[in-house]
């Protein structure tokens, strides 16, 4: 439950943001289901409580501010905006049922294209302001590295979009890889498989495989054979790279600490420079701040699993003494969601939250 | 006392009895066929007729003792199962497979693999995610998550989940099969990698049921002949 203390401390966090310039927003509880399922898949049944309405059918309640405020801002907001909120989020428990379903969080999101270094260092420096009285560890990452790293891969277009797909997937991500990478042989069905393709034609394999039922097609099926064929006659992602995007996976460090490595590791992968420049005008950005990135725990990947849609800059602020706890704070760059939300028409933006009901008896 | 929970009817009703009765336990049901209501020779204790859907929840609340029903069941209904019930002894019957199934057309795919690349491409194509029926959500869910599957919607199917793809309201199926007959009727085929659970019906015991000292003992008791394959 919430307690009027939490409540409280949530109003004097939100206080500090609006007087920081953030105009405060408010969002629904009740959230249409599709676009929450669209956006992150089945997963969300998982973390968000389902319920039904009569007239508009299923419903979700809110599991984060996000979807609901970027919503709101593409459906009129002016650029750039900042603004701040206080409000519930529920989240079922099923890994964890000891960790609460209801709780407080208090944002900052920012919407703003201009100078996204500038935009990803006052957003971390508002949070860390704020949290300054609890002393949390900070740590951050950068799944633009990631990104970019795919996309200058030296392969088909379609191996890189399998990747890019899987970004947020480790699993997958690493299957993928392996497979292109030539670190796994085909089964040996696909191996028949693909010996039939170099004698038959897709269509008489589909043709033969079984009657036409369900939405898929024939000739979608076919279209994939083709695919299948040609991806088997491509070589293989060369081993340098393979390599170096396994030493950006593992890279542990500080931001300081990071550039450098990065920059040899860019030597294999020169896709990396221009988001290696990013990272570096970030950490300039955030020293004009007064944050040491000498000091400021980095990782490449860190927040990687975390399902938020985060595409770029992305940090945590953790408890000293209580590695038990969720992170009091999170945040980063989400570009991509605003791009999923907008039907293509993506706005820059980056934003974080706080727990309040975490920060007890920690002043 | 201890509560012994056994599925109220059918075939794994007689087949429960059959096993409890090799390991020196008569279990039979008092009155008339109506009647949930029964008795345990062998052992000092209680026969809960209940139907086998209920069993795990009865479990889980510690009304039962002990419970016998499908584990696929215990795992689906349950969350945390293991917090919940002990699997004591596995039956060796009542076996069945909640498997991944797709149409037999789809030769472009033998894996998950395969899967999780057609859904992407089902979505490119036809603007929403491909549909798996089922009526096993969570395991469902937790298998394609841990396997990294993407793009797919799980649709509710609670029977003829096997005909959702010739009705046009599925393009893959999750489902329980005993045998294989009833997919190839439907021009199904399972994926390679596509078993989700490997279910029998599983004896279980209630670690949140009252156990006194005296449940106990005859639990221990018994233990041996339980577990005897």
């Amino acid at each position: 439950m919430i307690s009027a203390a939490d409540r409280t401390r949530g109003e004097a966090l939100l206080a500090r943001l609006r007087a920081a310039g953030a105009e405060p927003v408010q969002a629904p509880i009740l959230l249409e289901a599709g676009p929450l399922l669209d956006l992150y898949g089945e997963d969300i049944r998982a973390r968000a409580f389902q319920t039904q309405d009569p007239a508009l059918g299923e419903m979700m309640l809110r599991p984060d501010f996000t979807v609901p405020v970027v919503r709101a801002h593409m459906a009129g907001g002016p650029t750039p905006a900042r603004y701040c909120y206080l409000g519930e989020v529920f989240r079922r428990q099923e890994e964890n049922p000891a960790r609460a379903r209801e709780y407080l969080q208090v944002g900052y999101e920012l919407f703003d294209g201009s100078d996204p270094a500038a935009a990803d260092a006052e957003v971390f420096a508002r949070i860390a302001e704020v949290l300054a009285p609890w002393d949390p560890v900070p740590a951050t990452g950068d799944l633009g590295l990631l990104i970019a790293a795919v996309e200058g891969l030296a392969t088909t277009p379609r191996r890189r979009a399998a990747l890019r797909r899987h970004i947020w997937r480790p699993f997958r991500f690493r299957r993928l890889t392996d497979r292109f990478t030539g670190r796994t042989e085909p089964t040996t069905a696909r191996a028949a498989l693909l010996a039939r393709l170099a004698a038959e034609t897709p269509e008489t394999i589909a043709a033969e495989a079984g009657p036409a039922v369900g939405l898929r097609a024939p000739e979608e099926v076919a279209a994939r054979l083709t695919a299948l064929a040609e991806d088997a006659g491509t070589p293989p992602i060369p081993e340098a790279e393979a390599a170096a995007l396994d030493a950006l996976l593992a890279w542990e460090g500080t931001l300081a600490g990071a550039l450098v490595p990065l920059r040899d590791l860019a030597v294999d992968l020169p896709a990396l420079g221009p988001a290696i420049d990013r990272l570096e005008s970030r950490a300039e950005a955030l020293a004009r701040r007064g944050i040491d990135a000498d000091a400021l725990p980095f990782a490449p990947a860190r927040g990687r699993s975390a399902m938020e849609y985060y595409d770029g800059f992305i940090f945590t602020f953790a408890d000293r003494t209580r590695a038990d706890l969720p992170p009091l704070a999170t945040g980063g760059r989400y570009d991509a969601l605003t791009a999923a939300l907008g039907g293509g028409a993506a706005i820059p933006a980056v934003g974080g939250v706080i727990r309040p009901g975490l920060l007890e008896d920690r002043a | 006392m201890i509560a012994l929970g056994v599925p109220s009817k059918g075939r794994l009703m007689e087949k429960t009895f059959e096993w409890f009765g090799a390991r020196g336990l008569q279990l039979s049901r008092s009155g008339s066929e109506r009647e949930y209501a029964g008795s345990v020779e062998g052992a000092e204790m209680r026969l809960v007729l209940l139907s086998a859907s209920e069993i795990p929840r009865e479990l889980a609340a510690g009304r039962i003792h002990l419970g016998v029903t499908g584990s696929d069941l215990v795992r689906e209904s349950l969350l945390g199962w293991q917090d919940a019930v002990e699997p004591l002894a596995p039956m060796g019957f009542g076996h069945a497979d909640l498997i991944l199934a797709v149409p037999m057309l789809w030769a472009d795919v033998d894996t998950l693999d395969d899967l999780d690349a057609v859904c992407a491409q089902f979505r490119a194509t036809h603007g929403h995610r491909l549909r798996i029926a089922t009526k096993y959500h969570r395991l469902v869910r937790e298998f394609l998550r841990a396997n990294g599957v993407a793009d797919y919607a799980l649709v509710d199917s609670q029977g003829a989940t096997e005909g959702t793809v010739l009705n046009g309201t599925a393009e893959a199926i999750a489902d329980i099969t005993s045998t294989g007959e009833t997919l190839r009727a439907n021009h199904l085929k399972v994926l390679e990698d596509g078993l989700i659970h490997a279910s029998q019906a599983t004896l279980f015991r209630a670690r949140r049921a009252p156990w006194t000292d005296e449940d106990r003992a005859v639990l221990d008791d018994l233990m041996p002949r339980l577990t005897r394959t």
